[in-house]
């Protein structure tokens, strides 16, 4: 087949898809990200929170911020909010700049900071009625949309419930279905779990896995790795108010750890000598106080080594590496600390 | 896809009202501590007329201004209990907003702008003013404390002189990070003295010189005199009764401006 009649076949699958799926070639064609972060900086007096990170997100993403606290993602997520005024560079939420045209970018955003700011005044199906009003929602809209969502939220029973008793992870999935009354085209969780049992981080992971599916983009920020690597499609890792590293979290591990971590412990005051004596174990160590950490391809193979050179651990553990590995790599310092 | 356009001309259209949906949220909320709000709008008028008009009125058979003691107090109850809400809703609701609850951060993460919320919260507060100015307004008619005719004028006063204490302090509020006692040093030295030395009970007249200044710069002074104009006729210069209304205009003008300015400043930051 000759060039030109290829090329008259794209263009009659163009053509056809243009009739049949006019919004699926509007978003192959013409998506361009959600957000494209550059240099942008914030600072508070002298304090530099943000320094200079550049990112983008595409439509329909999961993108998490991993670091630990006061790293800036926080601040990071409220410029792309449109409510912190960055100091410098440049950013674009949805094609608009959130210094400008703040209302009109947070009109299509859902938000679900850090801390709960749900309205203690209020009953749940109220806190969710209330909030749609700001969309400038009118009334029989808000009170179908908060059915909707208290359903979604698994809080139907609770919906004339005052918001006080509720517990730390009805509270959350509050948070979470006040965020969606406006079909937001984006979601911004700000340390969506901290601070919950692992129950509830489960059932919230669970509703916004759901949202993922629907082709909701969401932003989070997270300490927590295994919220990241549950959560997030590509990772930027963050310290110091810069970014570290960036990647799909297997492709994280595979860049900056090794496939296994084998952890042994010989107590506090002997793992220091401990691994002088092994330290041309593994392809890399790790020693932290409690212990040490062995990065290899096979870890039961080196721990035998271990225990053949006579030094018996207390305990030993083999795992997988995880981006627990890669910012201890990256930063030196552990995410939780 | 939405064009930016087009979601830039569905914020504005959606957010025209947004200073009333703010106001509907708070009017919402107060159905928690309606009881309070009306249990206290009729209670404080009848407890004071009761005590200042049928007790003390007695002690004074001469009265005031060449009007009976009832007559010259009752402008100054009406506005120093409107005054003394608006002193307390510019403290500890403003700074719980940012502070405790957070939900003035929460209604920002919306298209609302901190202007709207300014604007639907003093909405709300000229509303619950309105009552509660209107129930005790009600009070002095019936106890024949004040004309009806003139005296309703009374009600638009006293919510313009709560806006000239409330707008400063909320402008003060919204700034501050944790409540160390301020509040309570600003009702001791602020708010108290200004009731006591306004003319309220008696008029600034009899207040010793060197204090006087204290009624000059209260709003609650100007608030009070201009309610005995449209009560029973204060006999004043025309220039002073236009001070008195300037005077308040220009507090809650620039409080609001302040506070505006104030809000903007906590919720971008």
């Amino acid at each position: 087949m000759s060039f030109s009649s290829r090329l008259r076949n794209v263009a009659m699958t163009i053509g056809f898809f243009a009739v049949e799926h006019p919004s699926l070639l509007d978003y192959v064609f013409v998506s361009e990200p959600v957000i494209r972060a550059k240099n942008i900086v914030k600072k508070y007096d002298e304090f530099v929170a943000v320094d200079g990170i550049s990112f983008e997100v595409q439509r329909g993403e999961s993108f998490g911020l991993l670091g630990p606290n006061g790293a800036g993602k926080s601040t990071t997520m409220k410029m792309i909010a449109a409510v912190s005024t960055r100091t410098s560079g440049s950013l674009e939420v949805l094609g608009m700049d959130p210094n400008t045209d703040g209302p009109a970018i947070r009109s299509q955003l859902g938000v679900v900071p850090q801390e709960d700011n749900l309205d203690q005044e209020l009953r749940v199906r109220e806190n969710l009625l209330t909030y749609g009003r700001f969309f400038g929602m009118s009334r029989a809209e808000v009170a179908t949309r908060a059915d909707e969502l208290l359903e979604f939220a698994q809080l139907t029973d609770r919906a004339n419930s005052k918001v006080e008793p509720l517990s730390g992870g009805m509270k959350r999935r509050l948070t979470i279905a006040r965020s969606l009354m406006n079909d937001p085209q984006m979601l911004l969780l700000d340390e969506p779990t901290t601070g919950l049992d692992p129950q509830a981080r489960h059932i919230l992971w669970d509703r916004l896995f759901r949202l993922k599916e629907r082709g909701t983009t969401l932003v989070l920020t997270t300490h927590y790795m295994d919220e990241a690597e549950q959560l997030s499609d590509r990772i930027v890792v963050v310290d110091k108010g810069a970014i570290m590293a960036e990647g799909s979290p297997a492709q994280l591990i595979r860049q900056y750890s090794s496939r296994e971590v084998l952890e042994v412990r010989y107590g506090s005051d002997k793992n220091a000598s401990v691994a002088k004596k092994i330290a041309d174990i593994g392809e890399r160590q790790e020693i932290l106080p409690d212990r040490i950490l062995i990065y290899s391809d096979n870890g039961e193979r080196d721990l035998a080594e271990i225990t053949k050179r006579g030094h018996h651990p207390t305990t030993s553990l083999v795992r997988r590496s995880s981006l627990e590995d890669v910012f201890l790599r990256l930063t030196g310092r552990s995410l939780v600390e | 896809m939405t064009s930016v356009a087009e979601i830039k001309a569905d914020a504005e259209n959606s957010r025209r009202w947004g200073w009333w949906y703010v106001a509907e949220l708070r009017l919402r909320e107060m159905r928690g501590y309606v009881s309070y709000v009306v249990t206290s709008s009729f209670g404080n008028p009848l407890m004071y007329l009761l005590a200042l008009g049928v007790g003390l009125a007695h002690l004074i058979p001469a009265g005031i201004d060449g009007v009976p003691f009832l007559v010259f107090v009752a402008p100054a109850l009406l506005m120093s209990t409107i005054l003394s809400i608006g002193a307390e809703e510019g403290m500890y609701p403003v700074l719980g907003g940012f502070k405790w609850h957070k939900i003035f951060f929460a209604i920002h993460a919306t298209p609302i702008t901190p202007g709207q919320i300014v604007g639907g919260f003093l909405v709300h507060l000229t509303i619950r003013f309105t009552f509660t100015a209107g129930v005790f307004f009600g009070f002095l008619v019936a106890f024949g404390a004040v004309p009806l005719a003139t005296g309703w004028l009374m009600i638009p006063i006293a919510i313009l002189g709560a806006f000239a204490i409330l707008t400063p302090l909320a402008s003060y509020s919204a700034g501050i990070d944790d409540d160390r006692g301020q509040f309570a040093l600003i009702q001791r030295f602020v708010v108290m003295p200004m009731f006591l030395f306004s003319g309220t009970f008696f008029p600034l007249s009899q207040v010793p010189d060197w204090l006087e200044w204290v009624g000059w710069v209260s709003p609650l002074w100007h608030a009070t005199q201009l309610g005995r104009t449209v009560s029973y006729g204060l006999n004043e210069p025309l220039w002073l009764t236009v001070t008195h209304g300037g005077v308040l205009a220009a507090y809650a003008i620039i409080g609001a401006y302040l506070m505006h300015r104030a809000f903007v400043k906590r919720l971008t930051r």
